[in-house]
């Protein structure tokens, strides 16, 4: 067994593990309505969460994305209520203007060597700073084509719905799965979260792949930002407050080495998903505290955390015990 | 990582709920518990449902919207009865609403509205803060009858929708009575502290507060910070300067036991009572009630045993 990919199926086997107890108690959550909610409720969280893996995996962090989320949302609003644009441009605008403010960090944090935690955290004060400028009240989106988005779903059997926004998360961890594990670039960027001097020994073009990183998570950012403003039909400047942290809580419970350098697409999104079946499950319960989620969520990431620490030293000592040989 | 496995799987299975009980299931989506009111409602829903045989599935939203559709949905796939929404904010609930509409499960907004098509809920319970501003100033009007009163009143935070409207209320109250005069207004942010602060100046203002006949505060917080206000200025709160307050909450029932408070008008934190009512009438025979179903603003004063409403709120986690 690849020791590497032990954390992914770690987290498959909770998940699975974790249906199982809720199917049991509540038979009503294999129904197609609940795996429809799942994907709709949490479409937001699992774009943004690609992009975070992403930077999770060049051994980075982006604190800024839950205000690009509430940003985007009320630029969207303030936007449509007071110009006369198609949505399909603002959002063409929007996507530009997070993945070139993402591209920005990225900039500074390579070149002026600062600690992506600093340079991410004024972002994340300067989007939320910029949301409120626009609006401090929250803004409904009146625009028939919005509407039109807002009700598009497919009908599954057992009258679930896979909502246009689900699809659309499907389809972004379709496209970081490849970016992530099949192209030069995923290979850089894991090269560079295994350590500068390795990636350098590569011939990776630091900067560039630095750049591209973020940008890429601020792309995600505001796509996420658009299902957002989908999802709940409103700008809001106050909204996703946190949401950077649910992110990376998903990416390190989908088994990505929270230093970099390891990890699978793939396992944040079933992080994502057993979040919100345990969401899910305090719901169906009714008589748990909601706080419970976070406390579930805590036990979680400290018990991955662990766990990739003893896979760390596993490997460590066999690599030592290979030398010594 | 059995252990691992082991111990998340004993948190999920932490207090299994047994199987329903009978009668209907209703699902309650409230925002959060930010304040004592809200903490109380929650509580006092908590105890409608069970005195009338409900299942009640509470969600704490932590003040998130997103929580909040998430819950609903939940509360759609799960198949409840019913659904209550303390809406966080106004937008944004047009799908999800459409959702529960589609599953025909009737939706009940508590306390705050939606800007959603009115066919998307079955009602909506609030009170009426212009009403309550009424109720204060009705009674005032009544108590000091033909004789000259200079009142004094701390505002709410400016701006907001209750200080305009409970304003606004006590103004059109006290409009007809010509012995009735509002001579100092300044908010106290509806806080202790400010209520005692504004106060302490309006005193020395009006000659040690010897000018002053009534204080009229938004909410009980204020009314409370100013009563120790006329307190230290030597002055008897409740007789030489009556007090009439907002919201009804422990403190103030316990201050109208002392004397030292005259009135209050309750915003009653009983928003499921009105709503389980109007499912009741709507399950039994499909009564549509007003999308607007207003609560009762009640007047509480000395004569209406305040030491008992005090041991009968106290528990309610205000």
């Amino acid at each position: 067994m690849n020791i590497r990919a032990l954390p992914l199926y770690v987290t498959i086997a909770i998940f699975l593990l974790a249906y199982l107890v809720c199917w049991t108690q509540f038979p009503a959550m294999l129904s197609t309505r609940v795996i429809g909610n799942l994907l709709t409720d949490n479409a937001y969280l699992g774009i943004v969460a690609v992009g975070m893996t992403l930077v999770i995996l060049s051994g980075g962090i982006d604190l800024s994305v839950g205000s690009v989320i509430a940003f985007s949302g009320v630029f969207i609003a303030v936007v449509l209520r007071d110009s006369t644009l198609h949505p399909l441009a603002v959002f063409a605008m929007l996507l530009a203007l997070t993945t070139a403010f993402g591209a920005a960090m990225g900039f500074l944090i390579d070149r002026l060597a600062m600690p992506a935690f600093i340079v991410t955290l004024a972002g994340m004060f300067l989007a939320r700073g910029a949301a409120y400028m626009l609006s401090i009240d929250s803004v409904p989106v009146v625009h028939p084509f919005f509407d039109w988005l807002e009700g598009l779903y497919w009908l599954m059997p057992g009258k679930g719905r896979l909502r246009l926004i689900g699809v659309v998360m499907l389809l972004a961890f379709a496209a970081g799965i490849v970016v992530a594990h099949k192209t030069r670039f995923g290979t850089s960027v894991l090269a560079l979260g295994g350590g500068e001097a390795t990636a350098r020994l590569m011939g990776v073009r630091q900067g560039r792949t630095t750049v591209l990183v973020y940008a890429f998570s601020g792309l995600m950012a505001g796509l996420s930002g658009i299902v957002f403003t989908i999802y709940t039909g409103s700008g809001y400047s106050l909204a996703t407050v946190g949401t950077e942290l649910t992110a990376i809580a998903a990416v390190v419970i989908g088994g990505t080495l929270l230093t970099g350098g390891a990890g699978y697409m793939f396992g944040t999104f079933i992080g994502v998903m057993t979040m919100g079946l345990i969401q899910t499950y305090i719901v169906f319960d009714g008589s748990l505290s909601s706080w419970w989620t976070k406390i579930v969520v805590g036990v979680l990431l400290l018990a991955f955390i662990l766990l990739q620490k003893g896979l760390v030293k596993l490997s460590q000592d066999r690599l030592a015990a290979g030398a010594g040989r | 990582m059995t252990r691992y496995l082991m111990s998340t799987a004993a948190m999920l299975a932490v207090s299994a709920s047994a199987a329903l009980a009978e009668g209907e299931t209703i699902g309650f989506s409230q925002i959060g518990s930010e304040s004592g009111w809200r903490a109380a409602e929650t509580t006092l829903t908590r105890t409608q449902a069970e005195e009338r045989g409900y299942e009640l599935q509470f969600s704490d939203a932590q003040q998130r919207q997103e929580n909040q559709i998430a819950a609903i949905r939940s509360f759609v796939a799960q198949g409840v009865d019913a659904i209550l929404l303390a809406p966080v904010v106004a937008t944004g609930w047009d799908s999800v609403l459409e959702e529960a509409k589609e599953a025909e499960i009737p939706v009940v907004l508590l306390d705050r509205q939606v800007d959603s098509a009115e066919d998307l809920y079955l009602t909506a319970i609030g009170s009426n803060l212009v009403h309550e501003g009424e109720v204060a100033g009705e009674w005032l009007a009544g108590e000091v009858g033909e004789r000259d009163c200079r009142i004094v009143e701390l505002q709410g935070t400016t701006g907001s929708s209750p200080a305009i409207d409970r304003k606004a209320g006590f103004e059109a109250a006290i409009k007809d009575h010509a012995n009735l005069e509002i001579v100092r207004s300044q908010t106290g942010d509806f806080t202790r502290a400010l209520g005692k602060e504004v106060m302490e100046s309006f005193l020395q203002a009006e000659n040690g507060g010897k000018d002053i006949c009534a204080l009229y505060a938004h909410n009980d917080d204020m009314a409370v910070g100013a009563i120790q206000a006329i307190k230290e200025a030597g002055l008897k709160p409740g007789e030489d300067i009556l007090v009439v307050s907002i919201d009804g909450v422990p403190d103030i029932f316990q201050a109208m036991a002392n004397g030292e408070a005259n009135a209050t008008v309750e915003l009653t934190p009983n928003m499921a009572g009105p709503a389980f009512d109007a499912l009741e009438a709507y399950w039994a025979d499909g009564t549509m009630p007003e999308k607007f179903i207003q609560t009762e603003s009640r007047l509480y004063t000395q004569a209406d045993d305040p030491a008992g409403e005090y041991e009968r709120r106290k528990g309610l986690g205000y």
